[in-house]
């Protein structure tokens, strides 16, 4: 089989997977969706009840809404939400935009912060800055980040109003395109902020260590020994190298930063698919838990392999098929 | 000195920033809630989140003072026969919904069989037997007996008119309409950014002269209690409505510019108490549940518990209702009393001092009333005697699924009156309402003969006084038979920007139009 038919296979098996063992996991829960619209209408008789129960199919055996479920998916159909009383598609992409938007500016925050501290820490391993920047990262990684978000509302919000509470953007509205812009930039700093603050910590300690090991090797004496000046040494020969697990890290995190945007989008009340699964699980609405598992599942799986792409560039040695990797000699007896 | 200067640079860059987001209407009114709407059709959906918009967007035949009085809103007059066996609307001429067309009284007749077909609410209108419509302008309401919780079920948030020409078609709980609503009311519905913020703009043919005074009204939906606590504080959001939480409350009242109250909310009857199991031993005697009654001490926690911030609760309809008393058994805390019927009822004390032991559970979300509340019945039971061991639910479903398949010994909960008690009281003392997975049903399986008696008779009863006194009757038999301990009614508290008047504070509070809220500044 070649490398891309194996690779499409197991990750439709792996999607499959994932409906039916979350599908499972969620009929576990106690109480259903139709409870809870109930409870928050106050109240309602059996007949309704029992009538809502088989508009959603929730009066079927588990097996057969499984089977009903899957069945719809594989037609693109992702159901209906009891709860928001929409296709859960539509729900989905009215959600996604904020997302991504949160999930990739606190990436790139992370990224490029920690990378930048990794690299300085690295350059004096034993300077105060270098001590500073290790006790800040494990500060950031050791803090739940509910607490951290809630910590900088404290702060940005109350004591320096400097930044804005809540949502994505100010609902009285902005009057010209380039103040909207803005207005959501300035929404967005707390967020995401805070969901970088974990993965800084991540990002500087994995390209400390990568850079140490390849400020020490030989080439990089060369390079210091023809007299190039620091800076060229730093970012035109060592980083390449040294970026190379960082890389790996960034697809590895994808799926870690998008539970993390859960927490973080409850805490801002950011209009995105982190709340969004919040909400949908507290009130058991199932096709939609479901499907923002499974398009999380796909982005995830999207980021591995861009990943893979992205190291084979950086690193040669992993040409990904292009050149054969010669077997060593006497391996696999 | 140099964090100094950083942090003037960044205000000063703040201010800059937030210098471009002044707001682009001046009358615009933005009010935070932490509720989600499901959707926006009141006809076929109760909750405070829909009621809220329904509010804004429809109109109703009737709207209620602060004084339980009825007062003309599309209907300009209307008379119940002598019988009381049909009530006759006389509609306002040359009313129009936002789409431009008339609203007649074949509108009307469309709301109401939908209502009594869909709404959750089935015993607001389940003895209507038809609508008949002898001319555009009048709507004769026919029932099967007389039913005087009609005039409450008429009001705007429990019976919005919407067009037969948007909702008439196909399934009514899919209908688009119902998340982009069409009504005739004082707001017209702009968009919803789902789980965002909904808009809702002037209607400037609103049949009531001058009003609605806002020309823009913006719905902000923040989740978290805390984030919307810090939004109102700082002047992000100008009204909050149907604040409970306790903390937030008080933060609220110390906080420049904003002010709270409690004014309103009179018709919704929020109740909270504690349930038993009453068919589950030793709950099953009057004397246990009677004994609990006394063994707790109320002014503690209305004061310490509550922070002086709740009203007291006496009984099962809520104290401003013209159908309410407070003549009933007050359980004045006695322990001395708790343990003699404790002692009468064979329950005695083992070796370490134990009687029984029982679980108590709470609606999760609302810690003073709920884990605090359990809390205080753990140490507070103990001296007498009773273990109680207090069990967490997760999330709301979970609690729900425990008390309606009656798996609870005592549990907090809250129940609201929802306008005349044929809507919100009946349903948790009838017999006929014992069932089983249904929340908020009878789930205490509490069944006493003389009870269901009376409030089939209050239920047909015309005369407000006759009704009354069935209706006193019926509170002193429940308070004795005490299935479930009156603790206080929910804190239903607005706060609002100082700028702001008119604010909704009739019986329905916020669930009524907001078209009187204006600033004065």
């Amino acid at each position: 089989m070649p490398p891309l038919v194996k690779r499409l296979a197991s990750a439709i098996g792996l999607l499959v997977a994932v409906l039916v063992l979350n599908f499972l996991l969620i009929q576990m829960a106690p109480g259903d969706p139709v409870e809870v619209i109930v409870g928050e209408m106050g109240g309602a008789s059996e007949e309704l009840i029992a009538r809502l129960r088989a508009e959603y199919g929730l009066d079927k055996p588990v097996i057969v809404q499984l089977g009903l479920y899957l069945s719809k998916v594989v037609t693109g159909d992702f159901g209906y939400s009891y709860y928001f009383n929409q296709p859960v598609l539509s729900l989905i992409l009215q959600r996604l935009p904020a997302t991504i938007l949160l999930v990739v500016s606190s990436l790139m925050i992370a990224v490029v912060v920690g990378t930048l501290m990794g690299i300085y820490s690295a350059r004096k391993p034993k300077g105060l800055l270098s001590h500073f920047v290790t006790i800040f990262s494990l500060v950031g990684y050791a803090a739940p980040v509910f607490w951290t978000g809630l910590m900088l509302l404290i702060l940005f919000a109350s004591v320096f109003p400097i930044f804005p509470v809540s949502g994505m953007q100010n609902v009285r509205g902005s009057e010209t395109w380039i103040g909207a812009v803005l207005d959501v930039l300035h929404h967005l700093v707390l967020p995401s902020v805070t969901l970088a603050s974990i993965y800084i910590a991540t990002y500087s300690r994995l390209s400390r260590a990568s850079m140490l090991d390849v400020l020490g090797s030989d080439y990089i004496r060369t390079a210091r020994a023809k007299g190039l000046n620091e800076r060229r040494v730093i970012f035109g020969h060592a980083l390449r190298n040294g970026l190379i697990p960082v890389v790996t890290m960034v697809g590895l995190q994808f799926g870690q930063l998008f539970a993390g945007a859960v927490l973080v989008e409850t805490v801002f009340n950011w209009p995105g698919l982190g709340r969004l699964a919040y909400e949908s699980i507290l009130r058991r609405d199932y096709p939609t838990i479901l499907a923002i598992l499974f398009f999380s599942a796909i982005l995830v799986m999207v980021a591995n392999i861009l990943t893979d792409l992205a190291y084979g560039r950086i690193d040669p040695r992993i040409g990904g098929g292009r050149r054969k990797p010669s077997k060593p000699k006497g391996a696999a007896q | 000195m140099k964090l100094l200067k950083t942090s003037t640079l960044a205000g000063a860059l703040a201010l800059g920033l937030s210098a471009g987001f002044t707001p682009a209407f001046a009358d615009t009114l933005v009010v935070g809630t932490t509720q989600t709407p499901r959707h926006f059709n009141g006809a076929i959906q109760s909750g405070i989140a829909t009621f809220m918009a329904t509010a804004q967007v429809f109109a109703s035949p009737l709207k209620y003072d602060a004084e339980w009085n009825p007062e003309p809103y599309l209907a300009e007059s209307w008379e119940t026969s002598e019988d009381g066996l049909s009530v006759t609307l006389h509609l306002r001429d040359g009313v129009t919904f936002h789409d431009g067309e008339p609203l007649t009284s074949a509108d009307v007749k469309f709301s109401i069989e939908t209502i009594k077909e869909n709404h959750p609410f089935q015993t607001m209108l389940a003895p209507v037997t038809e609508v008949e419509t002898p001319d555009d302008l009048t709507a004769v309401i026919h029932l099967a007996n007389p039913h005087p919780a009609l005039m409450l079920a008429m009001s705007p948030a429990l019976m919005p008119i919407i067009p037969e020409h948007v909702y008439g078609e196909g399934n009514i709980q899919e209908n688009p309409a119902n998340l982009s609503p069409v009504g005739s009311g004082p707001f017209k519905f702009v968009e919803y950014q789902q789980g965002d913020f909904y808009r809702l703009e002037k209607n400037e043919d609103f049949f009531l002269d001058g009003l609605p005074k806002m020309d823009e009204v913006i719905v902000q939906i923040i989740g978290d209690q805390a984030n919307l606590t810090l939004s109102a504080e700082r002047g992000d959001v100008d009204m909050v409505p149907f604040m409970s939480a306790i903390r937030d409350v008080q933060r609220l009242e110390k906080a420049d510019g904003v002010s709270v109250s409690d004014d309103g909310y009179d018709a919704i009857g929020p109740l909270n108490w504690i349930a038993f199991n009453t068919q589950k031993p030793p709950f099953d005697d009057v004397r246990v549940r009677q004994a609990i009654g006394y063994a707790m001490n109320k002014d503690f926690i209305l004061e310490r518990l509550l922070g002086g911030v709740a009203k007291d609760s006496v009984g099962p309809i809520t104290a401003t209702s013209p159908m309410a008393t407070d003549e009933v058994e007050a359980y004045d805390f006695d322990l001395e009393k708790a343990a003699a019927l404790l002692d009468e009822a064979g329950l005695a004390p083992d070796a370490d001092g134990v009687r029984f032991t029982a679980t108590m559970d709470f609606i999760p979300g609302m810690a003073e009333m709920g884990r605090n509340m359990a809390e205080y019945m753990r140490t507070q039971l103990r001296p007498l005697g009773i273990e109680v061991e207090v069990r967490t639910a997760p999330d709301f479903p979970t609690w729900a699924q425990r008390i309606a398949s009656y798996d609870f010994d005592m549990t907090e909960d809250s129940v609201y009156n929802w306008g005349d008690p044929v809507i919100g009281v009946h349903r948790t003392y009838l017999t006929s309402n014992i069932r089983e997975g249904v929340i908020w049903s009878n789930t205490q399986r509490y069944s006493n003969p003389e009870v269901d008696a009376l409030l089939e008779q209050a239920a047909v009863e015309t005369d407000p006084e006759a009704r009354a006194e069935l209706y006193k009757t019926f509170q002193q038999i429940v308070v004795a038979d005490a299935p479930i301990l009156f603790i206080n009614e929910v804190p239903f508290y607005t706060a609002y920007n100082d700028g702001l008047t008119g604010l909704p504070q009739t019986i329905w509070g916020a669930v009524s139009p907001w078209d009187e809220v204006e600033w004065t500044e």
